[in-house]
């Protein structure tokens, strides 16, 4: 855990959105960096710019100004088709509504991102065994997400985010839809992919005990980051 | 497992599935429908031979012309045969029974009429006899006749009963040859008109002429109307085709109504399907954003939609084909008497292929278009 290479350094981030002919900012000058297996927690009052600066990183949105390096690359320089194919390669997703595909089963949403690799089948069946069971849910592989509970679909989305091996495992608010106990399960698990993983995790959260989890704790709020709520646990 | 994801998702919301394949099968019967009954009033048209001429009087069909013109018509050069008739319009038992019939040359009218396959006795037999008489197999089927069968026809234009023996009956060389046709010896009526009403008698109402060449048709035709020029009966010859065309004609504005009708149903089914599918995909926005996020592009995403779209469109499409068939049979039994040929023409279901594709790929370009540009993050932020 000590490892102090940044693995993401964001520079005078600034995003704002448009209504009307009103412009509103939603995160203003952000300077962060985010070191190689850090697990951290992004707190903040809603409509504070979590979302917005989650999806930046994770490249799912584009900066008006200020740079994103993530390994060696800066993403706010990609184009939106580079972005997708660096997302497939870097990026893990946690959402707080699971996002499972209704219609596949928990093996083919864990499959899902294999698909655009060029892993042979018996490769991706190996890769989706291995995360299915880091899970837990290896004898779940066939249920379908309507079968199973909302803290199981919460750990199928983690196999899934996890299948790819990505740089970065980003989560937005993954227990907020979750009674106490899936919560803690789904906690106790990114926890341990921190820990004996080494993932780098980002979790967007207003839950301070899902916050306590984490490693390291950052406050936006109105769109600023507070430079001194980092507490190491 | 992408294909099996299109699949799912294409019978997601069942009844809406049901509904919009219902549609679309429905479609495309009617579809099939109305072009089999267009094609059935070209068949006449489609059945004629590029070889054949048909002469008749200048000003209309219902003026004859003197049998003296055979001859002078045979001399013209590239002329193979000459035959002649007259549409006699006869009656068997009561009007609604109603049949073409002809008083023709035998001989020459059935070297004319390939098409028309006739066993050599009942050839013979038919040519032997002044008085016989052959019909199609399907109208010889309707009235139950049999080989040696007398039958009566009242005549219209030419009054009296008039008393046939059968002598042949044929078969159409293939399903587009109408089978239910009348024709006997044109020396019988001459005959029998020669007594009762000797001014109409020795003319015809129509020459068919064989020509060796299909290209020169034109030239023949403009040739044998020159010889009859400023004579007191003109003629008009054209192509067999040309004339049947002139029948068709008359329904034409028919015809464009149910062609327009046929392409009408077409763009119905294509908004309905389009409203299936931007239904369809407006409640799935949350999925397709999680495939961008996932790193799929915009052809995965129009892959997944229009192959949702298609397999609508194909699956009601294929049952519409296959229920074509039958009913197209059924109909065209009801309706024998009045479309002697009536019959699914492989165009038509080249064009039902085309309409399947066409409406699948229309019914996803709008929500196809709004999944791909849609902005990951809304998407996710959308309820789905
Ligand atoms: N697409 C958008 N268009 C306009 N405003 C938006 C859009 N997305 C987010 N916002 C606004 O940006 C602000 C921050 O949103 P968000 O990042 O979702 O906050 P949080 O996740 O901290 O609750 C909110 O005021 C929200 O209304
Ligand atoms: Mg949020």
């Amino acid at each position: 855990m000590e490892n102090k290479t940044p693995v993401v350094r964001i520079k005078e981030l600034s995003k704002s959105y448009r209504r009307g002919s009103q412009i509103i900012p939603v995160l203003q000058n952000i300077t962060l960096d985010i070191n190689a297996g850090d697990f951290l927690a992004l707190m903040g009052p809603s409509g504070s710019g979590k979302s917005t600066l989650l999806n930046l990183i994770a490249g799912l949105d584009q900066a008006d100004q200020g740079s994103i390096i993530v390994g060696d690359a800066d993403i706010t320089l990609l184009s939106e088709t580079e972005l997708a194919d660096w997302r497939a390669g870097h990026v893990g997703f946690i959402f707080q509504f699971y996002n499972l595909i209704p219609v596949l089963s928990a093996y083919e949403n864990v499959e899902l991102p294999l698909i655009l690799t060029d892993l042979s089948k018996k490769k991706r069946r190996d890769h989706v065994e291995h995360a299915l069971s880091l899970v837990g849910l290896e004898d779940r592989m066939d249920h379908y997400p309507s079968q199973l509970s909302g803290g199981q679909q919460q750990r199928v989305a983690i196999a899934r985010a996890v299948v790819t091996d990505p740089t970065l495992l980003v989560a937005d608010e993954p227990t907020g839809d979750l009674d106490r106990k899936s919560a803690e399960d789904v906690l106790q698990l990114m926890e341990r992919l921190s820990k004996e993983l080494g993932k780098t995790i980002i979790m967007v959260t207003h839950d301070p005990r899902a916050a306590k989890r984490a490693c390291s704790m950052k406050y936006l709020d109105k769109g600023i980051l507070a430079n001194d709520t980092e507490t190491r646990l | 497992m992408i294909l099996k994801l299109v699949f799912k998702n294409a019978f997601r919301q069942k009844l809406r599935a049901a509904l919009t394949i219902l549609g679309m099968c429905i479609v495309i019967l009617a579809f099939g429908m109305l072009r089999t009954v267009i094609s059935a009033w070209y068949a006449g048209v489609a059945a004629s031979s590029a070889n054949r001429l048909v002469t008749r009087n200048a000003i209309s069909l219902i003026f004859s012309l003197p049998i003296s013109y055979k001859e002078k018509i045979r001399s013209v050069n590239g002329v193979n045969i000459v035959s002649y008739g007259n549409w006699f319009g006869g009656v068997y038992i009561e009007e609604k029974n109603f049949f073409a019939n002809f008083a023709v040359e035998p001989v020459t009218y059935l070297n004319l009429y390939p098409e028309f396959i006739l066993s050599e006795e009942q050839k013979t037999a038919f040519f032997r006899d002044r008085k016989s008489c052959v019909a199609g197999q399907k109208l010889a089927k309707r009235f139950g006749w049999k080989i040696n069968d007398s039958i009566t026809l009242k005549g219209t234009i030419f009054p009296g009963n008039w008393e046939f023996v059968l002598r042949g009956i044929y078969d159409g060389r293939d399903e587009t040859i109408d089978e239910t046709q009348f024709f006997f010896h044109w020396d019988y009526l001459n005959e029998t008109v020669k007594k009762s009403a000797p001014r109409r008698a020795d003319m015809v109402g129509f020459y068919m002429i064989g020509i060796a060449k299909a290209d020169s048709a034109a030239s023949i035709a403009q040739t044998v109307d020159g010889l009859f020029k400023n004579s007191y009966a003109e003629t008009l010859t054209e192509t067999e085709k040309a004339f049947q065309m002139s029948f068709v004609s008359f329904s034409e504005a028919i015809l464009t109504a149910i062609r327009l009708v046929s392409f009408m149903v077409i763009v119905i089914i294509m908004a309905v399907v389009a409203n299936t599918m931007a239904m369809s995909v407006r409640e799935r926005m949350r999925e397709y954003a999680v495939f961008k996020t996932l790193g799929f592009g915009a052809f995965h995403i129009l892959g997944l939609i229009l192959g949702e779209s298609l397999v609508i469109t194909s699956v009601g499409g294929t049952i519409g084909i296959a229920l074509t068939f039958p009913v197209v049979k059924a109909f065209g039994k009801a309706v024998s008497n009045w479309i002697p040929v009536f019959i699914v023409e492989p165009e038509t279901i080249y064009m039902d292929i085309a309409a399947i594709l066409m409406v699948g790929v229309v019914a996803a370009i709008i929500p196809s278009w709004r999944a791909v540009t849609m902005r990951i993050a809304d998407g996710l932020r959308s309820i789905g």
